[in-house]
Order: structure tokens, then C-alpha cells, then sequence
């Protein structure tokens, strides 16, 4: 492309010096340059001090051709600001607010410069006008969800704006992950999210592995994305549950919660916990399937997928469910596009957006897995994509049991790469997450960035409940099922 | 005295046969049938908590919004004549059922949140297009048997009433307003946890402890008595007084009960900006079913 980045493949680090440091009005017109034409996206953005200077990083996603771009600039510390990038490119806005949060360099010309974790007094947004009314809800919610605050500009059932306060759940684990020892930090990128145990896992345990130059065995890598695709099945059927349970459809919601728990017992069957912890480990994984396990493994398999099929046959032919779900909660393909959604919610609105399909790793590589994708990105198409993708995943398991190589399952790893900078993406349940780290001369971390789909997410919500009705909120919010931990971190 | 021992007593039994049919269509076992007599009994064994912010409205609601559905229930008939008749006696009910919605109104107000207010906006609208029909269904029915009193009009007696469409049309109309008034599926889903989908609910978050006994307490007496409306327009009470009669009553009275389940269990909720579509459409229903009347010659 140019000289004023480098490129990068997922999971493959690249040494420090050869990212060029370029000028920041240079490097802002290079990211709005190649976000604009919609042919790339932000996948992070990011800062990291050290002395008085604060570098800051932009790798951006060019899903079509299959490349990762790192550009990076410099600030220094008598003068914390660049022009921002939010008037040109709106999916820059909650990175560019993190940014600010995390570094204090100021992106100048932000509209709307508040912290997205810490409670810090900055008003919320008003409209004002005869009849508005204000709606708060949460952070403290009737179900046993995560905690956020969601504050509603109402003209009676409509909904004029809708801003989302979250942070609640700020732990610090990018800090927690610099200060860990080794085994510690596995342990912490289990918890980033609790159900995307096996996504984030996997997406740290590349940046380790890959860092290390350790080549991990081919049959550690069949059971993880197996793993992976039964974190995907469980959570995906869950949802489908959740949005049945939301519009009164109570029998496809107990059949779809029940569903959920036998595949939540699946991962258990292979990981020896319900939601996969302490399976994969950089180096592999810590345990292996029989071959007469996995034969039981398949027959519990198939039974369950011939009864979800059967659920999601009856949930997606119901007359009032389909009435309920299409037309609520709209994304165009423009504003999708526009705030840099991922997961299945981009691919509900029309965008081309899978990991495992733009950027393979492992066993994606050599199976490729069919990219689905819906144009109306209305309740109906997010609800839908969810179950076309469980019927993929299922067909995928299928396949990928059968063949499973015999070899070892664990090779330990050795020293990192000393100054080197690496992008690691894996397709989560919930989209893309992405683990970036960059090492210093000793090959420990010196900055490690994560971001969850959810990140990318939640202003798609917001948009979606423009002009819409304020009791199709929870059903919407259930549509997009964002992570309140992940985003928090 | 046993009209009013049946009308004290069992309407929370129906709501654990609504209960026990969704669970069954759901595959599940279900709460026991008498699972609400358990919680009316634990919510009276409770202290209440009130908001600084509300007055004695809220205190003395509960109480009111109870007692006007009992006095509404003295005057159906069950299957026998009710205790209390005169002529014009369904105006005075369904002013009567009017002035428990009024109040529960009012105390949602009282409490002074935005889901509460909200729950109130919304179960004025709808009560408001229910009510139209209700009325409509009641005169189409004074017009087929020419009382004005309940006890007249569902103790005629002579030929089977199924033969009239007027009737099919009017079973249908008052099933929906039973629907609607008792916050059932499509309407409102009395499952949810959903403050900003709640209807009904939505104006009980602040009762607590007795008070809220009693609000559930009158909500399943305001259901029994739109579940025997509903029930006596196909099959209406004989006017006899006996161990038959009561048990064929609860026999259709279960009935009856076993049909709201299905019917929960099969649909979703509706959009909340089409219920009052559905309530209009329930207006055109028993006007149709009056027409028929005048029309077919009575």
C-alpha cells in the first residue's frame, strides 16, 4: 500500500523497528483515507507511553484483501493532542474515548469526550422540548445480567436517544496482564469475559505462542477451535433463548435453555468445565478426547443438533414471533459500516466481517468455514444469523471430529521475541477479539491491548433504538447480546 | 354464602392451571396448582417498605382495587342467580371494575417513577380501548336476551345459544378483553422481568409485602370474573343450585383456564404499538356481533 505503515498477517509478530513513526497529520489522513472508501476498518487503536513521549498505534483491518495495517505516530508529553479522527470517522469514537481515558493525550474536536469506565461527573445527553421524558435504567437490573446504565430521551413510547453509561465492571486487566507471572495471565484472559472463555483464551494463547515461534500441534489446534465452535453453539442457542423468553415465546425458550446446557455439557465433556476454563494453555491444550469419547462425543452431538434444528424450525415459523422480531431494532448497512460493527450484527446488517474467513488461523485455514450473511439488520436478521450459524458450527464439528490427527497435544514454549509487536484476531461468539501486544528488549510485555467485540458493539445498540419504541428495548439489547465485562476490561 | 365462599376462595386456583398447562406445553413440570395460595400467604407474613416519595393513595389503594372486584363479583351469576340483581346491574359492574382500574391508576402515579408512570400510560390506553368493546359486548348481549341485569341475561334458558353467530363472535370479543384486562400473552406477558416491557407490573414494583398480596389477590379475582363471562356466553349456567351445578361450573371454569394456557403458550407477545390495533379490531368484532343481532331478528 504505502510506506507509512507496515502490514501484518494475524498472529505473526512483526519487530518494533520496522513500524515506521510517522507524522501524526500524516498518520490521521492515512487511517481516514483508508477507513473512507469502506475498504478498511479500525480494529484498535491504542496508546502507549514510554518516557515523555506517548506513541500511539492504529491497526486497521482490510477485510477484502485479507491484510492487518499497523501504522503508529507519536505526541509528546508537553503537548497531549492530535486532531481527532471522530468528525471524519465515526467508528473512532469509543476508541478515541478510551484513548483519552487511558493516556490523556486529547483527540481535539471529540464531540462527545466523556470516560468510558470511570465515574467521572460529565452530563448525559438531553433533549429537551414539551412532553420528553427521561427514562433510567440499571445499573442495577430485574435479571441477573451484568451492570449498565442505559438513559433514555422519551417522547411517550418513542425513543429519541439512547446513551449507555457502562465501566461498572473496570478491573484493569490489561494492567493485571503486564504485572502476572506466566500462568497467571492465562488465567486472567479466561476471566476478561465469562462466556468467551475459549475466544479470548485462544487469542492470548496465539500472542504467547506465536511470540515464542512454537508451532502448536495439529491436534491441539482440531480441539480448540472445536472449543471454540461449541462456545459458539452454546452462547448462540442461549440467545436464541433469551430473545424467545423476551417476547412471551415461552415454549421455544425452555427447549433453547435446555438445548444451551447440553452443549454447555459438551464443552465440558471435552474441556472438563461448562464454560472451558483451564483447556487451552499457550503451548496447546491440557486435555485430549478418546477415541471411544468421541465416538459418545458424535452421538450427543447429533442428538442435539436434530433437536435444535427442530426448536429453531418451530421458533422461526411462528407467525407472531416473526411479526415481533422483523422491523424491530434497525442497523442499515450504512451506519453498520459507518460505526465499524464485527460479529454477527455486522453480518446481519450486510458487511462481509468473519475472522475466520478474512484473516484464518489453524484449522480455519485448511476448512473453510461459509461466511453467512443478512441484509435487514432488523431483530429478525441478528436472531437469524445466530441460527444459521449454529447449523454451520454443527456441520463443522461433525467434520472436524472425524478427522482428527494423531499427535501430541502440549509442546511448551519458549522465550518471547524481544522488541516485537503482534495482532492476534479469533472470531468469538460475539465477533472479533483482538489481543495486541508489544514486547520490550527483554521479550516481556510492555503493553498489552485488548478489545472486545462488544467494544466495537455497543454504539450499534444505541443507533438501533433511534426512533424505535422504548419496550423493544430489551429485545433489541437481547439481539445484540454485548459483553459488559469485555467491554469494561 | 357459597357464591361468596367460591368467589373468596378460588380464583387463584385458575391462575395455577393457567400455570401447570404453559408448563406442560413447555415441557416442563410446572409450579404446583396451588402455588399461588403459598405466595399470597408468604406476601401476608411480610412487612411493606414505602417510598418517602408516596402518599396515603398508595397505602389505601391495594385495599380498594380488592374490594371493588369483589363487589363486582357479587353480581354474576355463577350457576345460580347472584346474590345481588337489579335491573341495570351490568352498568353498575362494569363502572364498578372501572373504578378498581381508576384507583390502581392513581397509585401507580403516586409512586412517581418513570416505570410505574409508564406502566399507567399504557394500561390507560388499552383499558380505555377495551372498555369500548366491553361495553358494546355487554348491550349485543342485553339485546339477545332483553335483560339488563346478569342474572337475566345468563340464566335465559330455551335453545342452545351456540346456534347464534352473534354469540361465536361475542365469545371471541370478550376472550380477547380477558386477555387485555388481565394482562395475559399477547398483550402483556405477566412472566417478564422486563421493566420496559411491563404493563401491568410495571404499576406493582413499588407494592410490597400484603399490599402486593392483595394487588395479585385482586388480579386473580379480576380474572375469574371475565373468565366466567367469557365462559357463560357458550355455555351458560343452568340457574339450578346443587353439588352438580358447582362441579359442572369449576368443570368449565378449568376448562376455560386450560384454553388460556394454550393460547399463551402458542403466541408470542404482540408489538406493543399494535395492541391497540388488535383492541380496535376486538371493537369491530362485537359491533359485527350486534349487527348480526338487530339484524338477524331476534
Amino acid at each position: 500500500m504505502n510506506a507509512l505503515g507496515v502490514c501484518l498477517a494475524n498472529g505473526v509478530p512483526a519487530a518494533l523497528d520496522t513500524v515506521p513513526c510517522v507524522d501524526v497529520a500524516a498518520w490521521r489522513q492515512w487511517i481516514i483515507e483508508t477507513c473512507k472508501g469502506s475498504t478498511g476498518r479500525i480494529v484498535a487503536l491504542f496508546a502507549d507511553a514510554h518516557g515523555d513521549r506517548v506513541r500511539l498505534y492504529a491497526i486497521i483491518g482490510m477485510d477484502l484483501q485479507h491484510e492487518l495495517w499497523l501504522a503508529a505516530t507519536e505526541v509528546c508529553a508537553r503537548a497531549l493532542h492530535y486532531p481527532s479522527l471522530t468528525p471524519d470517522l465515526p467508528e473512532a469514537h469509543w476508541f478515541e474515548r478510551e484513548l483519552y481515558e487511558e493516556s490523556g493525550v486529547v483527540p481535539q474536536g471529540h464531540p462527545w469526550l466523556k470516560p468510558l469506565r470511570t465515574d467521572r461527573p460529565y452530563p448525559f445527553y438531553r433533549v429537551d422540548g414539551e412532553g420528553i421524558h427521561e427514562v433510567a435504567v440499571g445499573p442495577v437490573h430485574a435479571g441477573i445480567i451484568e451492570p449498565g446504565h442505559f438513559r433514555f430521551q422519551c417522547h411517550g413510547e418513542k425513543i429519541f436517544h439512547l446513551e449507555i453509561q457502562l465501566g461498572y465492571q473496570h478491573r484493569g486487566v490489561e494492567s493485571l496482564l503486564l504485572q502476572a507471572p506466566p500462568a497467571r495471565r492465562a488465567i486472567l484472559a479466561e476471566s476478561i469475559a465469562g462466556d468467551t472463555v475459549i475466544g479470548h483464551m485462544l487469542a492470548h494463547a496465539h500472542v504467547v505462542e506465536q511470540l515464542a515461534g512454537r508451532a502448536i500441534p495439529a491436534r491441539a489446534e482440531g480441539l480448540r477451535v472445536i472449543a471454540l465452535e461449541l462456545e459458539r453453539l452454546a452462547n448462540h442457542v442461549g440467545d436464541l433463548g433469551m430473545l424467545s423468553a423476551d417476547i412471551g415465546f415461552l415454549t421455544a425458550a425452555n427447549y433453547f435453555g435446555r438445548l444451551r446446557g447440553e452443549f454447555l455439557n459438551l464443552l465440558m465433556a471435552l474441556t472438563g468445565n461448562r464454560y472451558g476454563r483451564s483447556f487451552i494453555r499457550p503451548g496447546g491444550v491440557l486435555l485430549d478426547l478418546s477415541r471411544t469419547e468421541i465416538a459418545a462425543f458424535q452421538k450427543r452431538l447429533t442428538r442435539s443438533a436434530k433437536e435444535v434444528q427442530a426448536v429453531a424450525r418451530l421458533f422461526f415459523s411462528a407467525t407472531s414471533v416473526l411479526d415481533r422480531l422483523e422491523q424491530t431494532g434497525i442497523v442499515e448497512t450504512t451506519a453498520a459500516q459507518a460505526l465499524g460493527l464485527v460479529g454477527p450484527a455486522a453480518r446481519a446488517s450486510g458487511l462481509h466481517r468473519d475472522v475466520r474467513h478474512d484473516y484464518p488461523t489453524g484449522d480455519y485455514r485448511s476448512s473453510p468455514f461459509p461466511l453467512v450473511r443478512l441484509t435487514t439488520g432488523d431483530v429478525y436478521a441478528r436472531a437469524r444469523i445466530r441460527g444459521l450459524e449454529v447449523q454451520h458450527a454443527l456441520d463443522f464439528l461433525q467434520r472436524r471430529l472425524k478427522s482428527l490427527p494423531q499427535e501430541k497435544i502440549f509442546l511448551a514454549c519458549g522465550a518471547a521475541q524481544p522488541s516485537a509487536i503482534i495482532v492476534s484476531l479469533v472470531e468469538g461468539w460475539r465477533g472479533e477479539i483482538a489481543h495486541v501486544a508489544i514486547t520490550d528488549r527483554g521479550g516481556a510485555f510492555t503493553r498489552y491491548k485488548i478489545v472486545d467485540p462488544s467494544f466495537h458493539n455497543w454504539m450499534g445498540l444505541q443507533i438501533a433504538m433511534r426512533g424505535g419504541q422504548i419496550s423493544d428495548f430489551p429485545l433489541c439489547n437481547k439481539s445484540f447480546n454485548l459483553s459488559y465485562a469485555g467491554h469494561d476490561l | 354464602m357459597v357464591h361468596l365462599a367460591i368467589l373468596l376462595i378460588s380464583p387463584p386456583f385458575f391462575l395455577g392451571v393457567i400455570a401447570k398447562t404453559k408448563a406442560t406445553f413447555a415441557g416442563r413440570k410446572g409450579p404446583p396448582l396451588l402455588q399461588m395460595y403459598y405466595d399470597l400467604f408468604r406476601l401476608c407474613r411480610k412487612g411493606t417498605v414505602y417510598s418517602r416519595s408516596t402518599s396515603v393513595v398508595l397505602r389505601l389503594a391495594p385495599g380498594m382495587v380488592c374490594a371493588t372486584l369483589l363487589m363486582a363479583g357479587l353480581f354474576l351469576p355463577l350457576s345460580w342467580p347472584a346474590p345481588i340483581h337489579f335491573s341495570g346491574d351490568l352498568i353498575f359492574f362494569a363502572y364498578v371494575l372501572a373504578f378498581g382500574r381508576f384507583l390502581l391508576l392513581l397509585s401507580a402515579l403516586d409512586v412517581g417513577s418513570s416505570f410505574a408512570g409508564m406502566g399507567a400510560s399504557r394500561e390507560a390506553t388499552f383499558g380505555a380501548l377495551s372498555e369500548l368493546a366491553f361495553f358494546m359486548g355487554l348491550v349485543t348481549l342485553a339485546v339477545i336476551t332483553r335483560s339488563v341485569s346478569f342474572s337475566g341475561i345468563f340464566l335465559w334458558g330455551g335453545t342452545h345459544p351456540m346456534v347464534r353467530p352473534a354469540i361465536v363472535l361475542l365469545f371471541l370479543s370478550f376472550f380477547l378483553i380477558l386477555l387485555t384486562e388481565n394482562a395475559r400473552v399477547p398483550i402483556d406477558d405477566p412472566n417478564t422481568h422486563l421493566e420496559l416491557t411491563m404493563i401491568h407490573e410495571a404499576m406493582l414494583l413499588d407494592v410490597g409485602g400484603p399490599d402486593l398480596g392483595l394487588m395479585l389477590y385482586g388480579a386473580a379475582i379480576k380474572l375469574f370474573l371475565f373468565m366466567v363471562i367469557t365462559v357463560s356466553c357458550v355455555w351458560p349456567p343452568t340457574g339450578g343450585f346443587g353439588l352438580p351445578e358447582i362441579g359442572g361450573f369449576f368443570a368449565k371454569m378449568i376448562g376455560m383456564a386450560v384454553v388460556i394456557g394454550v393460547v399463551e403458550s402458542s403466541n408470542s407477545r404482540l408489538r406493543l404499538s399494535k395492541v391497540p390495533q388488535l383492541l380496535v379490531a376486538n371493537f369491530v368484532i362485537t359491533t359485527l356481533a350486534l349487527l348480526a343481532t338487530i339484524l338477524g331478528g331476534t
